[in-house]
């Protein structure tokens, strides 16, 4: 047995230096390719979940509907450069959108999910209410009345091949071309505009779009646009950015955000340093009184937790899609504290045990068979509570909290019972009919009766 | 050699008066529930000079925003509860509160439908529900063999309520007294905490099934309390070791996981004191059928 054991040392060893290898350094390591990913509440971001509008859409279209939004989303995302957006359909009309480590502008957050890019708007009349006012007075959406509907003229009714040119005296334009429908209400509103030569203003969201020298665009209508019309006036970044987006942006149905999580990247890079600090903190108040407690047992039982932290966390990078969160992190440090505890239930064993007079060897086995059934079913519960927080995580908005607390937790448990059993006993092992084996009490408290 | 057992009473009259406590905070103050479950905004502000609390509750007041909770969550950093705030409601808010106090930080803006809020409401209170249920069952399966298999899992689930209704007081006051809400993290908290005391009681409970398979001719009150006496020091330190984490974690992070690690502070106290002053008692009591000693007394 004495054999078998120093075998099963030397594997602890072996896992000990190879999972150190994976660990450091924090953000490479041999064989783990990057750092662990990091959550948005460590590495800041956004969370947005879009509710869709479905209900102009038949049933069975509906899942088209919500691969097209889907891919304009991912249009729009794009330029804002985030590294490893997650855009997602979730159940029959939901989407998730998910951008780590990037700090947006709320404008930038509300124009990802607008319908309609361009509105174009004409001067209020005396009593009429205003939906923008700037510089130039009230405006309204410039709508007319087609197929008995009333309907405002947007960029919806554009074409998708609206594109950027220069007219003979080299500025910059963005031609843009109407469909059939917007051809109608072209126009209608138009024919009617150019009456007065009136001006139609283009409004991007709640403002009007603003030329390079910053005034607001508003053409006078000299005369009827029907099929085709340009814009002028605008910076070339405009024209560029304003052109990708209306070939590609619109949305087919409206949404809403349901749910919004928004963290800044600045703060939540904090955590990680701040937890890393109170977890080696708490682990060495957590070793001191052990060792103090249960003597040379004690320090066995730190060696094996400082194996059980660098095991963890070796598996946190190894794990397929792991994600690190906040909560998660507090799992992991919970479970150090609860990784004790599978060896505290041996020791209090092997403290019994030798009470009663046994040798050390026999203490050990003895310690650890009896404790088993206690630091199962511990255990077993604990690991049913991970089981149902996994469940509640997948089934509500704000998954990731949750899950990652449970998937870290759950770790935690099992590698704490592995390397109680494993680890410690085999360290214990090596003592046995060593010299210090008749010195019972550096193995246990001498607390009460020897 | 401690006579907890033959102390029931006492034990149950402090934890009577503990949850009374607790009911009584609950029924004056509430809960004041987080965004996740009541949907609104709340926004985790920081500023770059010193905010007192006051000052900036006076100043939302002033905007229109009258019925705000504000919890300190560090150093002039706030957890600001609103309504649901729209992109343009969001810009002016911010707007306004730099030109009033200063240069600050969004570290956090959460915003959360009625729709989402119910949802996750729903699965909470029935994860929980689960894993009380859960719970039962499997402690009812390990001590299978023993007479009265869900005496065991049923006064584990008493002590679970206990530690539950306790970290629900405690936040009750911590609520109305400084602004403290139940929101997700809560519920992990709760839901660890749950795992952690059910550990506790079932590690004595093993421990009664063993000296009772080994003395098979001993009173029972006597078994469970020499169990009881022999798992102790156990107990006691695999809670001060988990303390010690929760400790570090109150201290050196605090602010985002401040709530969390509360949680699990109290919860581990209570579900140390109900594993090991209320879960063997009420065995006792169950199996030698005092209950109407409770009334009595």
């Amino acid at each position: 047995m004495i054999r078998r054991n120093t075998l099963l040392f030397i594997i602890v060893l072996i896992i000990f230096t190879l999972a150190t290898l994976v660990v450091l350094p924090v953000d490479e390591g041999i064989l783990g390719k990057r750092g662990v990913r990091l959550g948005l509440d460590l590495q800041g971001g956004i969370h947005i979940v879009y509710q869709a509008d479905l209900s102009t859409i038949e049933p069975g279209e509906w899942d088209n509907a919500m691969e097209g939004v889907k891919a304009v989303l991912e249009n729009r995302v794009n330029p804002l450069g985030v590294t490893e957006p997650v855009i997602q359909i979730q159940g029959s009309d939901r989407i998730i959108v998910e951008l780590p480590g990037v700090d947006i502008t709320d404008k930038e957050k509300e124009r990802l999910a607008r319908v309609d890019i361009l509105e174009f708007g004409e001067l209020t009349t005396e009593n009429e209410t205003a939906r923008w006012e700037n510089e130039l007075g009230k405006w309204k959406p410039a709508t007319a009345i087609v197929n008995g509907e009333e309907k405002g003229l947007t960029s919806r009714y554009f074409k998708t091949n609206t594109q950027v040119g220069r007219d003979n005296l080299g500025r910059i334009e963005l031609h843009f071309e109407w469909d059939e429908e917007g051809s109608q209400l072209s126009k209608e509103i138009t024919s009617r505009l150019a009456v007065n030569k009136d001006h139609l203003a283009i409004f991007d969201g709640d403002d009007a779009l603003r030329g390079e020298d910053g005034r607001p665009i508003a053409p006078r209508v000299e005369s009827t646009i029907v099929d085709r019309g340009v814009i002028t006036g605008l910076t070339l970044n405009d024209v560029t950015r304003l052109s990708r987006q209306l070939n590609f942006g619109r949305l087919p149905v409206p949404m809403e955000i349901i749910y919004d999580q928004t963290i800044s990247p600045i703060l939540g890079s904090d955590f990680v340093g701040m937890s890393v600090k109170a977890g080696l903190i708490g682990i060495i108040m957590v070793m001191v009184f052990i060792v103090f407690y249960y003597h040379l047992s004690g320090f066995l039982a730190s060696l094996a937790l400082i194996f059980y932290g660098v095991l963890v966390l070796a598996v946190f990078k190894l794990w397929p899609g792991f994600t690190l969160t906040l909560a998660g992190l507090g799992g992991f440090v919970l479970s150090i504290g609860m990784a004790v505890d599978a060896n505290v239930l041996i020791f209090e064993r092997m403290k019994e045990e030798l009470r009663e007079g046994r040798t050390l060897g026999a203490a050990i086995e003895a310690g650890f068979n009896r404790a088993w059934t206690a630091i199962r079913d511990g255990n077993v519960t604990t690991l049913i509570v991970c089981i149902i927080l996994f469940w509640l995580g997948s089934s509500i908005v704000a998954s990731a909290p949750v899950q990652g607390f449970a998937l870290t937790l759950a770790i935690g448990v099992v590698a704490s019972m592995l390397t109680a059993i494993v680890v410690t006993r085999t360290l214990l092992r090596l003592f046995v009919g060593g010299p210090l084996a008749h010195r019972t009490q550096l193995f246990s408290p001498h607390l009460g009766r020897k | 050699m401690f006579n907890i057992i033959g102390k029931r009473f006492w034990f149950f009259l402090i934890a009577g008066v503990v949850i009374l406590v607790c009911i009584v905070s609950l029924t004056t103050f509430g809960l004041k529930t987080g965004v996740e479950f009541s949907s609104g905004s709340v926004m985790t502000v920081g500023f770059e000079q010193h905010v007192d609390r006051d000052d900036l509750e006076n100043e939302l007041a002033s905007l229109g925003y009258s019925n705000v909770i504000i919890q300190h969550v560090g150093e002039d950093e706030f957890l600001v509860r609103l309504p649901r705030l729209s992109s343009k409601d969001k810009t002016a808010l911010e707007a306004d509160l730099t030109s009033t106090f200063k240069t600050l930080n969004v570290r956090e803006f959460d915003d959360v439908s009625e729709m989402v809020a119910a949802e996750t409401t729903r699965n909470a209170a029935i994860a929980v529900a689960v894993a009380a249920i859960g719970i039962l069952l499997y402690i009812a399966w390990a001590f299978r063999r023993m007479p009265n298999p869900f005496h065991y899992g049923t006064c584990a689930i008493v002590a679970l309520l206990h530690d539950t209704l306790v970290a629900l007081g405690a936040f009750s006051i911590l609520g109305g007294l400084f602004g403290w809400e139940i929101d997700l993290k809560f519920v992990i908290g709760i839901l660890a905490v749950i795992g952690y005391s059910v550990n506790n009681t079932v590690v004595v409970f093993d421990r009664i099934r063993e000296n009772l398979t080994k003395y098979l001719k001993t009173d029972f009150e006597v078994v469970v309390n020499s169990s009881l006496v022999e798992t102790m020091s156990r107990s006691l330190n695999t809670s001060v070791t988990t303390l010690f984490m929760v400790l570090a974690l109150l201290l050196f992070v605090g602010s985002a996981i401040q709530n969390f690690a509360v949680v699990l502070l109290v919860g581990i106290i209570a579900g140390t004191y109900s594993s090991l002053f209320i879960a063997p008692s009420l065995l006792v009591v169950w199996q030698k059928g005092e209950w109407g000693r409770f009334i009595r007394r």
